[in-house]
């Protein structure tokens, strides 16, 4: 039990996939404009992470890894041992794809008005490099099915938690004097920067 | 997008209409690999190429796809095209792949590649489409370079690998600058650029 609360506290902070890792920047600067929006989107972020890498995990040892589909073929022979993990980006995209379409489908028949309020950014969260980002660490540190439920919500938290604390900052920066020219994005770029900064600071805490 | 002549098409994204400092696309691969130029010009070729063909598939096929499963029409098309590019930097550059091997994988969720596939792709003509690609592929490109040569000048006193500014632990007179070799330096050098960039085309300012 310990072990996955240390998981987890350190995918929310140490290692936080947008302000660490620099995944899910697209969405992460362009839909943080309101705390409101930022909420649905972080939850939805939450949702498919949480669903997402557990179910690649289980694909990926079952089908892809190397030697994983030599019982079932009946392979007995080293040399001969399919390796299908050549398969593991494409894989990878056709499950989150699906996640995505049926999240679509739920939030435009269940929450219309989330729904629209994401607009281009539902279908984005496909190519949320967050959530592909996650899946191939979740490869890449060979997670059990256990860790990686823990890793992907633990992910999915910290990642809505940064969208949703510079959504904060940016609905206070209403009141600053910013240049004319670096208003909206460009200052958004800055403090997002300033924010990586500021997490740099969890990587001295060791769990 | 009222006209849609090819020239226009290929030219606008690249200042006017710029993936990454308006259209907020791609921004994640735009921090990782620009700590050097020669990284940032390797990314800069696949992700045009992705780019461009991507559109130009799905421009073809735009009317067959049911719109209820199109993301995973698109997915599948960008990420054929992925694997490809990969496989051929790894045949024919394979030093090359090492070095941005994750970065290559996520191209397919860049999202310059699916935004105009979604945005683009979807309603246009196929040639247009693929001048479109061209287009956002290099505007995408030219930010790359920008943030890559400061970061590779100022963090490392080279440009392609070859010292322009002798460093002082090779006894020069360059203190290299350590903030620049972190990737969140790319942040301030986007934010600046994009500052630099509405300064020049005022009508680009966001109003409140």
């Amino acid at each position: 039990m310990e072990h996955y609360i240390s998981l987890f506290v350190k995918t929310i902070f140490i290692e936080n996939i947008a302000l660490s890792f620099f995944l899910g920047m697209c969405t992460f600067l362009a839909v943080s404009k309101k705390v409101d929006t930022a909420i649905g989107l972080g939850v939805a972020v939450v949702v498919v992470l949480g669903i997402a890498v557990p179910a690649n995990q289980v694909i990926y040892q079952l089908v892809l890894a190397p030697g994983a589909l030599d019982s079932v073929m009946g392979v007995t022979d080293p040399t001969q041992s399919i390796d299908l993990s050549f398969l593991s980006f494409i894989t990878f995209i056709g499950v989150i794809a699906a996640l995505v379409q049926i999240l679509e489908m739920v939030l435009d028949k269940f929450f219309p008005a989330l729904y629209q309020a994401l607009g281009i950014f539902l279908p984005l969260i496909t190519v949320n490099c967050a959530i592909f980002g996650a899946v191939s660490f979740m490869v890449a540190k060979n997670l059990t099915f256990g860790e990686s439920v823990v890793y992907g919500i633990g992910s999915g938290v910290g990642w809505a938690l940064a969208i949703v604390l510079l959504a904060g900052i940016r609905e206070k920066m209403k009141y600053s004097d910013v240049p004319e020219g670096l208003k909206g994005l460009g200052i958004t770029f800055i403090t997002a920067g300033l924010m990586a900064f500021g997490f740099l600071s969890f990587g001295g805490i060791s769990l | 997008m009222s006209d849609n002549s090819a020239k226009k098409v290929l030219t606008q994204p690249i200042v006017d209409n710029n993936p990454i400092a308006l259209q907020v696309l791609g921004i994640c691969s735009a921090l990782a690999v620009t700590s050097s130029m020669a990284n940032a010009l390797v990314m800069t070729l696949a992700v045009v190429l992705v780019t461009a063909f991507s559109n130009l598939f799905i421009s073809i096929i735009r009317n067959h796809i049911p719109s209820s499963v199109r993301i995973i029409v698109q997915m599948a098309i960008i990420a054929s095209l992925v694997i490809v590019v990969d496989q051929v930097l790894k045949a024919f550059s394979y030093q090359l792949s090492k070095e941005l091997s994750v970065f290559v994988g996520l191209i397919i969720t860049n999202c310059i590649v699916m935004g105009r596939a979604e945005a683009f792709a979807m309603k246009e003509k196929p040639v247009v489409s693929f001048m479109d690609g061209i287009g956002n592929g290099l505007g995408y490109g030219v930010i790359l370079m920008v943030v890559a040569f400061f970061r590779e000048l100022f963090g490392f006193g080279t440009l392609f690998g070859k010292t322009v500014l002798p460093l002082v632990q090779n006894d020069g007179w360059y203190q290299a600058n350590g903030l620049l070799v972190l990737p969140f330096s790319s942040f301030f050098i986007i934010g600046l650029v994009i500052w630099a960039i509405r300064q020049w085309k005022p009508e680009q300012v966001e109003k409140d």
